[in-house]
């Protein structure tokens, strides 16, 4: 092995977002694709928290998707899709999507995490759900950690049936419908070793029903983990508009762009530091309107004065706010 | 003694270099406790010249520093602790810092990694190295003593789990005034709960939050500040009785300003990528009071500071005995 044959470099991550070439779109069943995504010149892509996913645009919307590695410097992200007839249009735009074809997805986001002190890791996936539980079970195959999975599909559409049993063999227990999942899920609910994490995701109430039967038999909150897409980010918000009472101008503030970059582009000088809503720089007074505050600087009872907010994650609930600038 | 107490001194262009890229922590004349966080990477000028373009500094005291780790390591290997759960996490720290500090240093420095097989080669310590990741076996000093070796900077691993980061790993022989060995095990709110004010002011439950929300690729940073007699970085708990006495006789020491440092340490939070454990690096910079007085601003501004500082703060600091004394001299003329 010489060294130049080991040189790789990574990929420049530019300001969150990459754009990623298709390397490669398969079947998994009917309704369900495989698309993989790489870097254009062939270089690492950023690694991943198991769990996480990826935000891919397509037209004018964006979608999440969980990817299905495990998240170790990986060549390329993979993401499995359902195609929705009928949803907001992204799993056709994706079901469209051809070898070669340019895409613009987010850095890997977690919101999703396995547990580093977990002893086992009991994971549970109800059709396409089975992506994200997927990725858990790469990694503890990585690390060796102990994992279970029970799989829910029905006979010929389930999606990465021969991963999930390469990777988990016996730990893999496959149900085909409801009443025989519910009979397994309740003798793994009450047989798991202590220091057992319980993964789920799936349809919401599928998900919804799982952490209610574990919560009934006791298991705490801390050991329960369910899939929330983009829990973690601060949505681009509602578009509002600023009235500066001093200066005599007002600025909108469009989705996805701070009020603070806003005042800035208007040729404003605002002090800040963090612009993150944690280090209490960048506060502007409000004369009017309510301000939708998303900081963790302000108190509660400054939020709810109304009189001064942090311009760098702080939206409006109304369509107008007038600020003492 | 030789000081340049003169404020014709605006060149920066003769200011040695460990003034010119020294991290002055004071913007004005009253420090408190702020969450003072930003994001890393931005270029700071100050008075004298600029520091934080970088993630990872490499400066004249590598080597120095780096032999004073490893043999503080030996003496007492308490100072590394890693609860088996955070193995991954310093691994994905070893994948994540070396190639950062390529980038940072490709003359000096060479990262290649295939699948988990890498090579690591260091110029400057004459050194290279093939391991595995996740082998433990591959690097026989152990992957967190290794990866200290590499960077001056202290490393301490925060796992994420119940709402609250626990300090469940680090590498920390430069510790102003604390333990890692003690720490271990804690949650953030515990390790920070001999610190004057911050309890009162929520600072450390916000900037907890603001830590439990950082993704994979986000980079931040702030500093903290203290004084140090002679230059010593390791000030930590276990080697008290070895510094603490300076701390009762050095107002009165005639040498006091080439005794007495200003101890800045630039800490830095990530995310990393594939563990998610959350990173926090600390690297100390000590420079003493007579080259801070070369630069007027910046002695007027500690001059002040110190005179204005509370005492519970100071008390906290273990200042309190010499914070006037170097106040005095700072202030003099
Ligand atoms: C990410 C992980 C962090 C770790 C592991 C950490 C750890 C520590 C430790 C060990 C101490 C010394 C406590 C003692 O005396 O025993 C300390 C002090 C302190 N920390 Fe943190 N800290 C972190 C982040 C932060 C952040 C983000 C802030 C504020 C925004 C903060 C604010 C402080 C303050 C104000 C002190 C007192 C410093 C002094 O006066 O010398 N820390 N921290
Ligand atoms: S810039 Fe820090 S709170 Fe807005």
């Amino acid at each position: 092995m010489t060294a130049t044959a080991l040189q790789t470099k990574f990929h420049p991550v530019l300001e969150g977002t990459l754009q990623l070439e298709v390397t490669n779109v398969s079947a998994q069943t009917d309704s369900i694709t495989s698309i993989t995504f790489g870097d254009p010149l062939g270089e690492l892509l950023p690694s991943y928290v198991p769990g996480s996913h990826l935000v891919v645009q397509y037209g004018t919307g964006a979608n999440a998707y969980s990817l299905t590695g495990a998240g170790n410097a990986p060549r390329e992200y993979a993401i499995s899709v359902l195609r929705v007839e009928d949803g907001a249009g992204g799993s056709l735009a994706m079901h469209a999507l051809s070898v070669g074809d340019r895409v613009q997805v987010s850095r890997p986001r977690s919101a999703f995490a396995p547990a580093a002190t977990a002893k086992h890791h009991l994971l549970i996936a109800a059709g396409i759900g089975i992506t994200p539980v997927l990725s858990h079970a790469r990694y503890a195959a990585e690390w060796g950690a102990s994992a279970s999975l029970i799989y829910v599909h029905r006979p010929g559409t389930g999606a990465h049936v021969q991963d999930a049993r390469d990777l988990l063999g016996s730990g893999l227990t496959e149900c085909t419908d409801r009443g025989s999942f519910q009979e397994v899920l309740t003798r793994k609910l009450t047989t798991q070793r202590l220091g057992t994490h319980l993964y789920v995701c799936g349809p919401a109430d599928f998900m919804d029903s799982v952490l209610e039967q574990a919560r009934d038999l006791g298991w705490p909150k801390g050991l329960l983990h369910s899939e929330a897409f983009s829990a973690a980010a601060l949505d681009d918000g509602q578009p509002f508009a600023v009235n500066l009472a001093r200066s005599g101008i007002t600025v909108e503030v469009p989705a996805g762009v701070s009020l603070l970059e806003t005042l800035e582009n208007a040729g404003l000088s605002i002090p800040n530091m963090c612009r993150k809503g944690i280090c209490g720089e960048c506060a502007v007074p409000v004369l009017r309107g309510v301000p939708q505050h998303r900081d963790l600087y302000l108190t509660d009872q400054e939020k709810a004065d109304n009189t001064t907010m942090m311009c760098c994650v702080s939206r409006s609930l109304d369509p107008e706010l007038e600020l003492d600038l | 003694m030789n000081t340049v107490l003169n404020d014709t001194v605006r060149d920066t262009d003769v200011l040695p270099e460990r003034i010119k890229h020294f991290p002055f922590p004071f913007s004005g004349d009253i420090y408190r406790y702020s969450a003072n966080v930003e994001p890393s990477r931005k270029i700071i000028t100050t008075e004298a010249g600029a520091w934080g373009g970088r993630l990872v500094h490499i400066d004249e005291h590598y080597l120095a520093e780096l032999k004073d780790r490893d043999e503080v390591l030996e003496r007492d290997p308490s100072r590394l602790q890693v609860l088996p759960h955070m193995r991954p996490a310093v691994w994905d720290a070893i994948s994540t810092l070396l190639p950062a500090l390529v980038e940072e240093y490709p003359d000096t420095l060479s990262f290649a990694r295939e699948g988990n097989s890498c090579r690591w080669r260091n110029s400057l310590q004459d050194l290279d190295v093939e391991f595995t990741i996740g082998d433990d076996t591959s690097l026989p000093m152990g992957p967190l003593r290794f990866l200290g070796s590499q960077i001056q900077d202290d490393l301490v691993f925060l796992d994420h789990r119940q709402d609250a980061l626990w300090l469940d790993a680090g590498v920390v022989t430069f510790a102003a005034d604390w333990s890692v060995g003690f720490d271990v095990g804690m949650k953030f709110m515990e390790v920070h709960h001999p610190v004057p004010r911050v309890k009162e002011e929520k600072i450390a439950s916000r900037a907890e939050q603001f830590l439990m929300r950082l993704q994979p690729g986000e980079q931040y940073r702030r500093t903290n500040w203290t004084l140090t007699i002679d230059r010593r970085l390791d000030t930590s708990t276990e080697t008290y009785p070895d510094w603490a006495h300076d701390r009762i006789t050095i107002a009165d020491d005639p040498a006091l300003p080439d005794r007495l440092h200003l101890r800045v340490e630039v800490q830095h939070m990530i995310r990393l990528p594939h563990s998610g454990a959350v990173l926090f690096m600390v690297r100390s910079y000590l420079l003493p009071l007579s080259d801070i007085a070369r630069v007027p601003v910046w002695r007027e501004n500690m001059g002040r500071v110190l005179a204005e500082l509370p005492d519970d703060m100071a008390e906290y600091k273990g200042i309190i005995h010499y914070a006037k004394a170097a106040s005095d001299w700072l202030l003099a003329n």
